[in-house]
């Protein structure tokens, strides 16, 4: 026993080797063959498990989008719900590949946590939600009010923020989960719901009787939602960038998921190079050049997933506001593929 | 082969220093020893490097930044402008009240319920082990939920109320109201007051008890005790005059409709998160006290219920002063990890909004980023809150204990 106890120490010693070197993102992916994407734990139109238990949303579409990009498969993903909470650790420590839940990018995030922003996937804005029988139609009227809220959210920075700046006394019940706040909301045990706008209409859906509640028009922050990536990895960095790009680019050019065969022979160079038939943009990022071709044909592109997802003709029937593209008066402007 | 025939000549048997026990010993010790140590340096070693590498900032400077972020119950001064270091305190100071008011009323539920099941009254008994039955059985956390969300539906509304005690408290779904006492000037007497009662009442108890030893005859401590425990506050409340008195909950009925119901910060108040916590922990971990406490009790021999009876004694004072004491001895032990789960259970508060350690921590955790520093808080405190917990209900194991004569 005594000639066993001591490479057993010894070997404990050394077998803890750091498994932290997370320099080729993307080698690991290949290697172990999907994408681990962490999600939120329930959105509707952003990332919410269906009748059958498979994940959809906006924020879904991202993951499949880079699996596309990867392995030619856009079911090449793995998803981990993840509370706000959770998620930037769950994602510095590796456990996912890339971070698609609605979250903001901030300065702080961006510059301390050892992470990155690839882009912004939707541009959206923290709101309020109440009863239509309280009679309140402006957020400035909201002085005195039980306002609830998810836990770990800049969101709860946000309301403090606002009812300070307006000298309104409040109360906040922060919640860890989602849908415990759309419980305690329900029950009365708030006034108020706040979060992003978007998440406001998509957790409306959830409530009892979702007509007697109204978003009211102000919108008091600035939350540009977008994928996250650990930083140090330039490479895994560019590909989920220009992933989000190539759907931007596409929808400019019109390039959709039923037509992309066809544009691939398109006289235009700039379609020709988005799409892999000229150039070699692809194998620039260590992916293949078809690389946004498969992005587009299995998944579509960024106008497509938002009018599945989250669009007019969808419970949640968001309008594109913002979010249209640039040349119809939205934010959304990708860099061009040369 | 000449050694051993020199041991076996007279000489004490010396083996060779690799077959000697104690030095065998003390080797694999010390390799352990270095084993562990080597570990521990890996790890933060690596640690260090890895966040470094990853341009993850550490280090406890965060603590002197700005919140930003408001909290709904505090039992310290705190705004949206103080620092994270004072928003966890005051996470910390909410578990620890939790952990107080439930171990309190966790412990009296136990006792009773523990005592009713063994009680002769058929109903009495079977009610307690059907609550000691249910209880146990149900997870926490679903009966956290329970005492929040399903009875959160059914008091009334944010602009209603449920009164009672004389209209001086009152429910509603934001929380229990209830009048608070405002301290002027002069009241810290009434506080000396009070010390000073409970001084004399622990003076007078010795000296009843030595009185009783030294001559039988008995001395009403306990009436005494209260007299002076309730009286003299009250005396030095209206010699001092009257300088505490009661705020109550200003309940608006008219003007802005989100303005009316209970105005925020006058009076006192629990929040439902806060008693639905505080009832699902006591209420959960009185099951298991009831059990600990009907063993105890089943563990003194019958032999001593009949003895006392035997010497006349009434069946009050048998508990009272025969059973119980001894029962002590058994439940004590499992009664402080019963507490102990209390208090660690409490970080279950983060499922419904109680604003708790773990919760305020969490929040911390994620403006921040400082993971590993925020975790190094909690285990620190959950750690040094059992400690404490466990030396004092071992110093009050060892006061109880058989003292062997």
């Amino acid at each position: 026993m005594t000639k066993t106890l001591l490479p057993l120490v010894l070997g404990t010693a050394m077998g803890v080797v750091a498994s932290a070197a997370n320099a080729a993102t993307l080698d690991d992916v290949k290697a172990k063959g999907f994408i681990q994407c962490g999600v939120s734990q329930g959105l509707p139109g952003f990332s919410n498990p269906d009748a059958q238990g498979n994940w959809t949303g906006l924020d879904v579409d991202y993951c499949r989008a880079m699996a596309s990009a990867v392995f030619g498969d856009a079911s090449a993903v793995k998803y981990t719900p993840l509370s706000a909470k959770e998620r930037f650790t769950a994602l510095q420590s590796g456990e996912i590949d890339v971070l698609s839940r609605n979250t903001t990018w901030t300065m702080s995030r961006d510059t301390q946590l050892g992470l990155n922003f690839a882009g912004v996937n939707y541009y959206d804005g923290q709101g309020f939600m109440v009863r239509k029988d309280l009679g309140v139609t402006s957020a400035l009227e909201l002085s005195g009010a039980s306002v609830c809220t998810n836990t770990g959210t800049t969101t709860e920075l946000n309301v403090a923020d606002y009812f300070r700046a307006n000298n309104m006394p409040y109360e906040i019940v922060a919640f860890e989960k989602a849908d415990e706040v759309v419980a305690a909301y329900d029950a009365g045990r708030c006034d108020v719901y706040t979060t992003d706008a978007s998440g406001l209409y998509a957790q409306r859906l959830k409530l009892t009787n979702p007509g007697d509640h109204m978003v009211l028009p102000e919108i008091i922050s600035k939350e540009p939602l977008g994928p996250v990536v650990r930083q140090g990895d330039d490479q895994w960095f560019n590909i989920a960038k220009w992933t989000l790009n190539a759907m931007i680019n596409a929808e400019e050019m019109g390039v959709t998921s039923e037509n992309v065969d066809n544009m691939k022979t398109s006289d235009n160079p700039s379609v020709k190079r988005l799409l892999g038939a000229e150039g070699a943009f692809g194998e620039a990022i260590g992916l293949s050049n078809d690389w946004a071709y498969s992005i587009i044909k299995n998944v579509g592109n960024y106008g497509e997933v938002f009018d599945a997802n989250v669009g007019p003709d969808t419970p949640l029937g968001i309008s594109r506001g913002v979010n249209a593209l640039w040349s119809n008066g939205g934010f959304l402007y990708a860099p061009p593929v040369r | 082969m000449a050694v051993q025939e020199q041991d076996s000549a007279g000489a004490p048997a010396r083996a060779s220093l690799v077959n000697d026990p104690k030095v065998r010993s003390l080797f694999y010790q010390v390799i352990l020893v270095a084993g562990l140590v080597a570990l521990g340096y890996f790890i933060v070693t690596n640690t260090i490097a890895n966040l470094e590498r990853q341009n993850i900032a550490s280090g406890w400077g965060f603590l002197e930044n700005t919140a930003g972020f408001g909290i709904i119950q505090s039992l310290i001064p705190y705004a949206e402008t103080s620092t994270y270091g004072t928003a966890i305190m005051v996470g910390f100071f909410n578990t620890l009240m939790v952990a107080v008011v439930g171990i309190f009323f966790a412990t009296i539920i136990g006792f009773v319920v523990g005592i009713a099941r063994l009680s002769n009254n058929w109903v009495i008994s079977k009610l307690a082990y059907w609550y000691v039955e249910l209880i146990r059985n149900v997870p926490l956390l679903l009966q956290i939920f329970f005492w929040y969300f399903a009875v959160l539906r059914a008091v009334p509304g944010k602009r209603d109320k449920w009164s009672f005690g004389f209209d001086t408290f009152h429910l509603n779904i934001t929380g229990l109201y209830g009048p608070k006492p405002i301290w002027e000037t002069g009241s810290a007497f009434i506080v000396y007051a009070f010390i000073l009662a409970i001084v004399l009442s622990v003076v007078i108890a010795k000296w009843a008890k030595k009185r009783q030893d030294a001559t039988g005859q008995q001395f009403p401590v306990f009436l005494t005790a209260i007299g002076l425990i309730v009286g003299l506050p009250v005396i030095t409340y209206f010699v001092t005059g009257m300088p505490v008195y009661l705020e109550h909950p200003n309940y608006v009925e008219k003007g802005p409709i989100l303005r009316r119901g209970f105005e925020l910060g006058v009076g006192a108040k629990l929040i439902p998160e806060f008693l639905a916590l505080t009832a699902a922990l006591a209420i959960y971990t009185a099951a298991f006290i009831a059990e600990i406490v009907r063993a105890g009790i089943q563990a003194v021999s019958h032999g001593q219920t009949e003895a006392a009876r035997a010497l006349g004694i009434r069946n009050g004072p048998t508990l009272r002063l025969v059973i119980i004491p001894q029962a002590m001895r058994v439940i004590i032990p499992p009664l402080t990890s019963q507490y102990l789960n209390l208090t660690k259970n409490s970080s279950l508060a983060v499922a419904i909004a109680f604003p708790d350690l773990v919760s305020v921590g969490g929040t911390v955790l994620n403006q921040t980023g400082q993971a590993i520093e925020i975790i190094a808080i909690w285990m620190a405190v959950y750690l040094s809150l059992s400690l404490i917990t466990s030396a004092f209900m071992n110093w009050y194991n060892q006061r109880m204990a058989l003292v062997e004569r």
